[in-house]
């Protein structure tokens, strides 16, 4: 049984002004429940196509539909009330703003939605107590671990109950020990049915995390492996 | 080129909003600084300077022309102590009316004029300035001096003089100005020779400089060596400049507080704006100066490379704001030289220097402290910045903000600025002062608007004038407007002919009648002007400081000038001495009257019946029923007064006075441009702001925020800052006003009653203490725009 398509690229081209295109006439589908691993060398193309699916930048040629929606066709606010709904973001970096304390961090995403600051306390809660960081709701970013870090990241990213969780390097800035806790992260919410798409350099990361890999080189897909994992 | 110089180049390149506002602020803070120190240095002794400036008259004599010739006036030039002298210039005493057209009613009579024949407006003595239009040349031109007091305000008006052979008529080609006040009107000598009056041999007029004329004294003994170097008794009459001083100066008193009060704040803001422009300029990009600094910068060259990023746009700013600043000086210069009575003679160089010394230095030393600070940080804080957590008070401010039931992007709004108090301070300063001035400049205006209305009291409708013919519409005196003054000469009409014609009249309400009479008080030097009013004259519409206006024969109000020359308070009685009778009046209130030169009374005419029982009115003032049409009623009128002789008119006053236009457009400029430069301050610290949030915008933005939430984001975090600067702003706005009006009045001698200070309606303060917010908000609208565009992809790269 196929199940329904939650990316699909049809033609996606984009280009700067000079050079080569970054991406080249990409065609990719992705179904719900799939964990896609992306990977290719250091310019090929890969946060440009991430960047493309959550709606944070355009293509040139070509649709992105993303659950339904024409991503490209969106305006500004829209692609942003999209991103609230569809889209759960990973950095290599974790972007946790320094300001707020872990749990704001958390909630974040949904209060920028609208929701009660109750109603997004207790989801916070539950991501945290979920993800095993629940001691630090009330910390700041700044005093804890790169692996922590981007386990609040992860529980930001999952605030909205998103079908769709991009994740660009998860592991592009933590040492091995950190890098495995956040892979065993990844499999575990693939394993709950999330459908995720996972850029990285990695290729452990690819082999333990994703049902398909699929190898970007020169802005075009070079090749497309079910390897089907864990499971 | 040396690494330096291209990390200055690129920093000043790659920032370019951030240049360009550093550049507008420093150009604006210039210019208002320009205009500051030109409002303090016109404020300096306006009379003393204009006067030099115009090479003015020590002593404008009068002589008579058939006791002297032209030929022995050139040589009392060399009459001892005189060290300059013009003339002999042929002058006659004209008596004017309105000719047809130009908006004036037709036929009124103007107050009399001292005209002087002269062929050029320049010479060694009064240098008089020319304000409009042309000098008068040929036959049938006529310029107006500005002091002289009429309502003539257009070029092209025509002066009729009916009393003179031939009723010739004037044009007016130009406005002039002479600091000495020489004349009230000039033409050319061959026109001024053709004026002259049957059976009157004309003066001549001689101005004279003298090597000492700094004592009443001094110019009596130049006045007497002029009288010695002339044939005896040809020297008619001779105005010291010293009196001339003495009025122009009580007149300017009034208003120096205000415009210096006004040239400070310029002043102190260009100083605030200049130094959070520039320290924000350098204490943002802490971490370029980390990576600087890895790199093999000296905290030496680092410093150096901050301060050329702030020198090179403020030093462009400043060229162009000392250029604008000298532009705009002009007319703020001929206006302040309007309410003066003086002349400008535009931007004076050492305020040009000073100020631009000035800001350049000021932005060398602010730049150098921000940079030392900047170079003095340690390399891996340098770098850290932005990963690691700053100081407690933001997040304090977070953590309290995120419990207020506010939507998320106006909580996180609010709490930013109290991550930098600094920087916040600044803002809250910038916006401070704006407020300030604008609440100074609101009450300025009303308070001044207020004097008008008391100076005009022209609560009439209607006013017949009880002159015979020719007359105008309006008639000097209390009630009327006082720049056309009545002939004292002409006897009234029969005042019961024109009551009886009043009553009659459909319309009328009530209206009273206004008699003008000289009488003497004991311990008051000179005459005393008494008006005496019959009728109801509650209604006159006189501003009280304090008491009551009279109610009853024996009463009287006085103006605050009558109080301190008699030395008396209300509740005393005074004598009048009138016709050889005395009659005590007891004073029972204080009148606010900016006219008034000399001393008044102000009181019942049955008062003076005892002595004038034949005291008639000169005017009589009319309200009319709610509804009816002045002009319709006026003209009704005079049918019925025209067998009579008299004419009614119009009772309200021509127009703002020119001093009042001149001080509301400065104070409307002013104001804007205080605004504007608290605005820039604003619109670069939120630049920096959102620069340096731009990460955290775009993980925002990443998350779900939208455009509109990113703009209500940046505006949240300066309404606060507004709010804060409106509070404080607020009230030190209304303290300048409430300091500064009563100091033009006691530098004028006039009290001002407490109504002309609470000039604030409750809304109108609402509406400042909410100008923080709106100066805030405007400033703020420009960078949240670019926040809500900035491309978020572009933004995540950015480190
Ligand atoms: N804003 C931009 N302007 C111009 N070129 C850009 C821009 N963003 C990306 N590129 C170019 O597009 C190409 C693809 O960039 P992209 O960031 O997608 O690569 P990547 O595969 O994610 O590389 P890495 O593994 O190093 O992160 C690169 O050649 C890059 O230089
Ligand atoms: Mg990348």
């Amino acid at each position: 049984m196929m199940s329904t398509p939650v990316i699909e690229l049809s033609g996606v081209s984009r280009r700067y002004q000079e050079g080569p295109a970054a991406l080249d006439q990409v065609s990719l589908t992705v179904r719900a429940g799939e964990s896609v691993a992306i990977v290719g060398p250091s310019g090929s193309g890969k946060s440009t196509m991430l960047n493309l699916i959550a709606g944070l930048d355009r293509p040139s040629a070509g649709t992105v539909t993303v659950d339904g929606t024409r991503v490209d066709a969106l305006s500004e606010a829209g692609s942003a009330r999209f991103r609230r709904a569809k889209i759960g973001m990973v950095f290599q970096f974790f972007n946790l703003l320094d300001d707020l304390t872990v749990a704001d961090n958390v909630m974040l995403p949904a209060e920028m939605a609208g929701t009660g600051r109750g109603a997004a306390r207790r989801r916070a809660g539950e991501l945290l107590a979920a993800l095993g960081i629940e001691r630090h709701a009330r910390a700041y970013p700044g005093r804890l671990s790169g692996g922590e870090r981007q386990r609040v990241a992860v529980a930001r990213s999952l605030m909205n109950r998103p079908p769709l969780l991009l994740a660009d390097e998860p592991t592009g800035a933590l040492d091995s020990a950190s890098g495995e806790d956040v892979k065993a992260l990844l499999n575990e919410l693939h394993a709950d049915g999330q459908t995720i798409v996972t850029v990285t350099h990695d290729l452990t990361l690819a082999q333990a995390c994703a049902t398909r890999t699929v190898t970007i080189a020169d802005g075009r897909i070079a090749a497309d492996v079910r390897t089907e994992a864990v499971r | 080129m040396s690494g330096l110089g291209r990390v200055v180049r690129s920093g000043v390149r790659r920032r370019r909003v951030q240049t360009l506002v550093t550049g507008l602020a420093t150009m604006l803070a210039v210019t208002v600084s320009v205009l500051g120190g030109s409002l303090l240095v016109a404020s300096d002794g306006p009379f003393d300077r204009a006067f030099a400036g115009q090479h003015g008259a020590h002593l404008t004599a009068r002589f008579d022309a058939s006791r002297t010739t032209a030929e022995q006036l050139t040589s009392s030039a060399h009459a001892a102590a005189v060290t300059a002298a013009a003339g002999p210039f042929g002058t006659a005493t004209l008596d004017p009316h309105t000719g047809a057209d130009l908006g004036l009613p037709a036929n009124a009579s103007l107050p009399p004029m001292t005209v002087v024949g002269r062929t050029d407006p320049g010479g060694p003595v009064d240098d008089v300035t020319l304000l409009r239009g042309g000098w008068a040349s040929g036959p049938g031109q006529i310029v107006l001096a500005d002091s002289y007091g009429s309502p003539v305000q257009d070029l092209g008006t025509v002066l009729d003089y009916p009393e003179l052979p031939g009723d010739p008529k004037l044009t007016v080609v130009g406005f002039a100005r002479s600091v000495s006040r020489t004349a009230d009107a000039w033409v050319s000598p061959a026109e001024l020779a053709s004026l002259g009056a049957p059976g009157t041999a004309g003066g001549y007029q001689m101005l004279y400089r003298f090597a000492s004329a700094g004592s009443t004294a001094q110019v009596a003994a130049d006045r007497a060596a002029v009288a010695s170097a002339t044939p005896p008794g040809a020297l008619v009459g001779a105005q010291s400049w010293l009196v001339t001083a003495q009025g122009t100066n009580r007149n300017t008193a009034l208003f120096v507080p205000f415009l210096v009060a006004f040239g400070l704040l310029g002043v102190l803001m260009s100083v605030l704006i200049v130094g959070i422009v520039v320290s924000g300029a350098v204490g943002t990009g802490t971490r370029r100066i980390g990576i600087l600094k890895s790199l093999g910068f000296t905290p030496a060259q680092v410093v150096r490379s901050y301060m050329g990023q702030a020198l090179v746009p403020a030093a462009v700013g400043t060229a162009v704001g000392a250029l604008a600043g000298n532009a705009l000086a002009i007319p703020v210069l001929s206006a302040t030289a309007d309410v003066y009575g003086t002349t400008t003679s535009g931007v004076a160089p050492w305020v040009d220097v000073v100020v631009i010394g000035g800001a350049l230095g000021l932005v060398t030393a602010t730049a150098w402290v921000a940079a030392l600070r900047a170079g003095r940080l340690r390399t891996v804080d340098a770098l850290a910045v932005g990963r690691t957590p700053r100081a407690g008070s933001g997040r304090r401010a977070a953590r309290l903000a995120a419990r207020l039931p506010l939507p998320r992007p106006v909580s996180l709004g609010l709490a930013q600025p109290f991550a930098r108090p600094a920087r916040m301070a600044g803002m809250v300063a910038a916006i401070v002062f704006g407020t300030a001035a604008a609440t100074f400049a609101v009450g300025m205006g009303s308070s001044l608007n207020w004097v008008q209305a008391a100076k005009n009291h022209d609560t009439a409708d209607v006013v017949v004038n009880a002159f015979g013919p020719p007359t105008g519409s309006a008639v000097a005196g209390p009630g009327a407007p006082s720049n056309v003054t009545p002939h004292r000469t002409r006897a009234t009409a029969d005042p019961a002919a024109i009551t009886a014609a009043v009553n009659a009249q459909a319309g009328t309400e009530k209206y009273f009648g206004t008699a003008g009479t000289e009488v003497t008080v004991p311990g008051v030097a000179g005459t005393t002007s008494v008006f005496a009013f019959s009728g109801d004259s509650s209604w006159a519409g006189f501003t009280m400081v304090s008491g009551r206006w009279f109610t009853a024969p024996g009463e009287a109000v006085v103006p605050s000038t009558f109080l301190t020359a008699s030395g008396t308070r209300l509740g005393d009685t005074v004598t009048l001495q009138d016709h050889g009778k005395a009659i005590g009046v007891r004073l029972v209130g204080e009148v606010f009257d900016p006219h008034t030169q000399t001393d008044e009374v102000l009181t019942e005419a049955a008062t003076l019946a005892p002595a004038e029982p034949d005291l008639h009115p000169e005017t009589y003032s009319i309200k009319l029923k709610p509804g009816t049409d002045a002009a319709g009623y006026a003209t009704a009128l005079n049918g019925t007064l025209a067998p009579l002789g008299v004419t009614a008119g119009s009772g309200r006053s021509h127009g703002e006075s020119g001093t009042i236009v001149a001080l509301d457009a400065l104070t409307a400029l002013l104001t804007l441009i205080l605004v504007a430069t608290a605005g820039l301050g604003v619109l670069n610290t939120v630049v920096l702001e959102t620069r340096e949030r731009v990460r955290e915008i775009g993980v925002a933005k990443a998350l779900g925020m939208t455009p509109r939430q990113t703009v209500t984001m940046v505006l949240a975090s300066v309404t606060v800052v507004g709010l804060i600067g409106g509070a404080v702003g607020l009230p030190l706005g209304l303290a300048l006003h409430a300091v500064t009006v009563p100091a033009m009045g006691h530098s004028a001698g006039l009290d001002f009653p407490a109504v002309a200070i609470d000039v604030y309606p409750d809304s109108e303060l609402a509406l400042l203490g909410l100008g923080g917010v709106l100066i805030a908000v405007l400033g703020a609208l420009l960078p949240a725009g670019w926040a809500a565009r900035t491309r978020t992809v572009t933004a995540l790269r950015t480190e």
